[in-house]
């Protein structure tokens, strides 16, 4: 069944033994990824496994032909592209990354199956199972195409991060997603159709542009870690349509694992997948919205002598570190910070939120790459009692992640996302830039408490200029 | 229906409860490089690329074939590569994380 092995000098047999290999070190690479320690190797031992796999790939077509001489020029197009876009890039920007890669994977999927179709026309073997794997193939390999695209949009901030709705837009996508159902059916049931299958692609686009825009920006982790989810599944149908297992086991592991950490991350949130992908959450709110809403309460700010004072003195200081933090590149003067207070003897730790930064995880990596200590940094649940018995609580570019009203206003967009308790601390600096609400778009009642002290300004500039008054004092 | 496709299904349907089983007990501070990990696993697409594109014999399938290898390239190199730049940061860290 297997084409390449058509024309093949290397047996199909052994063909399949070496693909079996590729797709256990697919497996040992995801289990690797269970450990920091183990991490590293296991995408090692992943990446050799799908070299060796690539490369007995080429083998299987004759040396002689034109076909290979565009694979070696695609795949040194796309090998540079990938691994210079994959070196430069800054860590802040790596879930827009993230997603840019799945997109290209999706729309690799979707070529393949359509390429396949034409190629078998209607005299396609074992017809019922090809057309329907074809199908998903290209529907959802397009979706994932097309909404990756959007959300590397939304996170390079190309297009605003607030939720793009409009009246009746679930009822349209409800109708985009019954046509493209329609046609596959169609297509699967009762008869093949070129024109059809391009219309069928071309609505699968629209979907994925008309599923994402709705979606905050604050939220473009869960549905990138969706729409990898796709992708591997619609790789997963090209293995059917092709014949090849290795394709097979490397797609729906991922659109297994996806799924699975996709629900993760929304739980992480404490929402559920169907909220954070309906709800549009973000969008400013008749009632609390924006800066109308802001000027009428007080704030309070400090200046960063006095602040810093203030942290020399304390004997526990939480930093608890945001996006803002990691866009105005200050982990180092953070690391700073917290190194000065040391010297003065105050406890300091980090408090990290699961979804601090724009992915899970994220804040780590990029605390990691300014040094600080590893046993410093604090997931949640093990800091959260301790805020009560802090002194100082320093918010360095977070919002969203100590937004008290997650915890206590039941008509608030991020009610029920388990938040930090910096509220509980003696007192709250919120280093800020302006008065502007997060990423989510919400209000954060944080900065008008009487025991909060704003100050404003970039965080990198602020954070040096608090290292400096600590030393000072 | 013939004997491959059962093949298939069955593959399919053991690597899902395989994918699930290894990722169930990752720690949340590995969540981004897992999600960039298996983003580079589904680059596996390379391979159909190259299946197809092996098998093109009009200029219209050599173009899709083409415009496949590259995308699916750049997905498999750039997903590695950055995964691995991810994970390095976190292997300079000093043996306490090996209890996370």
């Amino acid at each position: 069944m297997n084409i390449l092995a058509s024309t093949s000098f290397i047996s199909p047999n052994i063909l399949a033994i070496i693909y079996l290999i590729a797709a256990v070190t697919f497996i040992l690479g995801l289990k690797g990824l269970s450990s920091p320690k183990s991490a590293r190797r296991g995408n090692g031992i992943a990446a050799v496994g799908m070299a060796v796999a690539i490369l007995v790939s080429l083998t299987q077509i004759h040396p002689h032909a034109t076909q290979i001489i565009l694979i070696v020029i695609g795949v040194a197009i796309g090998a540079i592209v990938g691994a210079l876009s994959a070196r430069k890039v800054k860590m802040t920007a790596m879930p827009q990354m993230v997603a840019a890669f799945n997109g290209v994977g999706g729309g690799a999927a979707a070529t393949v199956a359509i390429s396949e179709y034409l190629r078998l026309g209607v005299a396609g073997r074992g017809a019922v199972v090809t057309a329907l794997t074809t199908v998903l193939s290209v529907a959802i390999g397009a979706v994932s195409f097309a909404g990756s695209v959007i959300a590397f949009a939304k996170l390079q901030e190309i297009l605003t991060g607030v939720p793009i709705t409009y009246k009746g837009q679930q009822v349209v996508n409800a109708i985009i997603l019954v046509g493209i159902l329609g046609i596959a059916v169609y297509l699967v049931a009762v008869g093949t159709g070129t024109a059809l299958l391009g219309i069928l692609l071309v609505l699968a686009l629209i979907l994925g542009v008309a599923f994402v825009l709705p979606i905050g920006g604050a939220d473009m982790p869960v549905v990138i870690s969706l729409l990898n989810a796709f992708t591997g599944l619609a790789v997963a149908a090209s293995g059917f349509v092709l014949g090849n297992t290795v394709l097979i086991v490397g797609g729906t592991l991922v659109g297994a694992s996806g799924t699975f950490l996709t629900k993760m991350m929304s739980d992480a949130m404490g929402r559920s997948l169907g909220n954070v992908l309906f709800a549009a959450v973000g969008k400013p709110t008749e009632s609390g919205g924006g800066a109308a809403g802001a000027t009428d309460k007080t704030v309070r700010s400090g200046t960063p002598d006095d602040i810093g004072v203030m942290l020399a003195y304390s004997n526990r200081v939480i930093i608890v570190p945001g996006y803002g933090l990691a866009v105005a590149q200050a982990q180092h003067a953070a690391r700073d910070l917290a190194r000065a207070l040391e010297a003065k003897g105050v406890e300091v730790s980090y408090a990290i939120h699961p979804v601090a930064g724009r992915m899970p995880g994220h804040m780590n990596v990029l605390l990691a790459e300014a040094d600080v200590p590893y046993e410093q940094l604090k997931e949640m649940d093990e800091i959260n009692d301790d805020f009560r018995n802090t002194d100082v609580t320093l918010v360095v570019g977070a919002n969203d992640v100590v937004n008290p009203s997650a915890r206590n206003e039941a008509s608030s967009p991020i009610y029920g996302m388990p938040i930090l308790n910096a509220d509980q601390s003696k007192t709250i600096v919120f280093m800020k830039r302006s008065m502007r609400p997060g990423f989510a778009g919400v209000d954060n009642p944080l900065m008008y408490d009487p025991k909060t002290i704003m100050l404003f300004g970039d965080a990198k500039d602020s954070l040096l200029k608090l290292v400096a008054a600590v030393k000072a004092a | 229906m013939n004997s491959a496709i059962i093949d298939y299904l069955t593959v399919f349907v053991l690597s899902a409860f395989v994918g699930i089983e290894v990722i169930s007990k990752v720690p949340t501070i590995l969540h981004t490089p897992l999600m960039s990990g298996s983003n580079a696993i589904h680059g596996i697409i390379l391979v159909g690329a190259i299946a197809v594109m092996a098998e093109a014999r009009t200029p219209l399938a050599e173009v899709l074939g083409f415009i496949a290898v590259i995308m699916a390239t750049i997905n498999v190199v750039g997903g590695f590569v950055v995964t691995d730049r991810m994970l390095e940061m976190f292997r300079t860290r000093k043996q306490t994380e090996a209890n996370k």
